[in-house]
């Protein structure tokens, strides 16, 4: 814990060789996601089949923490049902709140290499970029 | 170099080694005792009151505008109107010039390189008239040439406005030649001065300007307090920006008569604590003088060009020479996110700016989409920019590219 950075090998490893950074043949959900204040940017696909993400990918710019978080992200959920995911999600969003337990955080895997984003407001919206964008595509029709 | 972070609270009492001053600078003591001076002796709502304490108030405010029109050398201390920032002063004048003096059959004239705040009240402008707005462009290292200007220059020029120095790249722009050639047709010239006025001496009725604009902020003063200079003649035929209290001659129920130049533009209580503390600005910046500053940035920024250009991944935008830089240097580095920059030098409590910088356009026609950006004040070290080298070299290597 001596490197106080938040950039740990998790976050720079899914920024510098993102595996989900694809287009997705015959996605059937896809939505842009942006953040005006920086320029972040990302198109979210995803292929769902009787309520389970089979498949999915992200095109975009940005800064590492907002690429690298959709690629976590994707990691996460695809092979889940939406409603899982969607749940997934909510305890992302509350751990950068600060407000989730550590049982909770276990259950996100990678993507609890982000907790600390609690700890930098100015990061915060960078870091729920995929995930606000994956909750309002698959929030719409659940 | 000379020391000034003693004079400066905030420098003195941390050790973050601040390089946002393009954003807004740091104040020095003195502002800060200037301000609550007013407050604790001065204290009343200027400009109305009989008593003797109103006086003093309204005397606070009254030779601040007196010291505000020494500092740019206008001619009428009537000329200086106080506003909240540059944003405002710009607004004042595409709201009660722009739009009660341009049509459809005039042409507005500004630069690819402005910030957002001296475009967008000329694209309403532009907008409600008609009037055509056009571009002055830049070359890919940010220069306007004169010839740029002169080329853009019509006979349909009714109103130009130019940022004196870019907030992105630095630059000081032709503003005197863009001044004689839009006289030449009868237009006037708006000067976006809020990068420039901690940085160059500004006399108006050397240069001709019509309209200068410019922030206390980023001179060492308080937030919200900022200044519109026009032209008596100009500011005597447009009419008040905000109407309300403080503003009138005379009000019936269903008219008023205003009050003369320059309270005609300053409706409602001011801000007399923050002129106050301009003032005190002002003073400080002439006691040291725009030479020793001057001189102080270009070392810093020196430094910190020939630093970074010793990284290769590093690239400066803008001009090669560090002199055409008035310690701006916006920066990109291979593979790295400006942001990512930025949250990685705050870890080593180094404050720059990462972002657009309120110049879009600019950064669109320089093929950049968002840069990290810092920027030197006269009051910086050697250390600070030291700081910020050192730990711009380690940023590859924590982003996982090994060196």
């Amino acid at each position: 814990m001596e490197n106080r950075t938040f950039y740990n090998e998790i976050l720079t490893d899914h920024n510098m060789r993102p595996g989900n950074k694809r287009r997705i043949d015959g996605a059937n959900l896809s939505m842009e996601g942006i953040n005006p204040s920086c320029g972040d940017h990302i198109v979210l696909e995803l292929k769902e089949k009787d309520g389970i993400i089979v498949d999915g990918g992200f095109q975009g710019d940005g800064c590492a923490v907002s690429q690298a978080s959709a690629d976590i992200m994707l990691d996460l959920i695809i092979g889940r049902t939406k409603k899982e995911a969607l749940a997934l999600s909510d305890i992302f969003m509350r751990m950068i709140k600060g407000e989730a337990s550590e049982e909770e955080i276990d259950r996100l895997e990678e993507a609890s290499a982000l907790r600390d984003i609690s700890h930098m407001p100015a990061r915060v919206k960078c870091a729920v970029l995929g995930w606000h964008t994956f909750e309002e595509l698959a929030g719409e029709d659940l | 170099m000379t020391d000034y972070k003693k004079d400066f609270p905030l420098l003195k009492n941390s050790s973050i080694a601040y390089l946002d001053n393009a954003a807004t600078t740091q104040r020095p003591a003195l502002v800060l005792e200037a301000e609550r001076k007013f407050y604790e002796e001065n204290n009343a709502n200027p400009l109305r009151g009989i008593y003797d304490l109103a006086v003093a108030a309204t005397e606070e405010y009254e030779n601040a505008r007196e010291c505000v029109r020494k500092f740019i050398n206008a001619k009428d201390a009537a000329e200086i109107i106080f506003t909240r920032n540059t944003t405002e002063s710009i607004n004042l004048a595409a709201y009660s010039y722009g739009l009660e003096f341009l049509g459809p059959e005039d042409e507005i004239l500004v630069t690819v390189e402005e910030h957002h705040s001296n475009l967008l009240p000329w694209q309403m402008v532009s907008k409600r008239t008609g009037a055509k707005l056009k571009f002055i462009e830049c070359d890919e290292k940010g220069e306007i040439s004169v010839q740029a200007v002169l080329a853009a220059v019509t006979e349909h020029t009714k109103l130009a406005a130019m940022t004196w120095i870019s907030n992105v790249i630095g630059r000081r722009n032709p503003v005197a030649e863009l001044v004689s050639a839009v006289h030449k047709n009868g237009g006037v010239v708006l000067v976006d001065a809020a990068q420039s006025a901690l940085h160059m001496q500004i006399d108006v009725e050397k240069t001709d300007i019509d309209f200068l604009a410019f922030s206390g902020h980023k001179l060492l003063a308080p937030m919200g307090i900022g200044v519109l200079y026009g032209k008596k003649k100009l500011l005597s035929d447009m009419p008040p920006f905000l109407t309300g209290g403080e503003m009138i001659a005379s009000v019936s129920r269903e008219s008023a008569v205003y009050a003369s130049l320059p309270h005609k533009f300053e409706a409602g209580t001011v801000n007399a604590g923050g002129a106050a503390g301009l003032r005190a600005a002002i003073e400080y910046v002439k006691n040291i003088g725009f030479e020793k500053i001057g001189k102080q940035e270009c070392e810093l920024t020196k430094l910190a060009f020939s630093e970074m250009t010793k990284n290769p991944y590093i690239h400066i935008i803008g001009g090669e020479n560090p002199d055409e830089h008035c310690g701006i240097i916006s920066f990109t580095i291979d593979g790295v996110h400006p942001h990512d920059i930025a949250s990685i030098l705050n870890e080593d409590n180094v404050a720059i700016r990462a972002g657009h910088h309120c110049a879009q356009p600019l950064l669109a026609y320089l093929g950049v989409m968002s840069a990290a950006r810092a920027s030197i004040a006269f009051y910086n070290t050697e250390e600070d920019v030291y700081r910020f080298t050192q730990s711009l070299n380690k940023i590859r290597r924590l982003m996982g590219y090994g060196e």
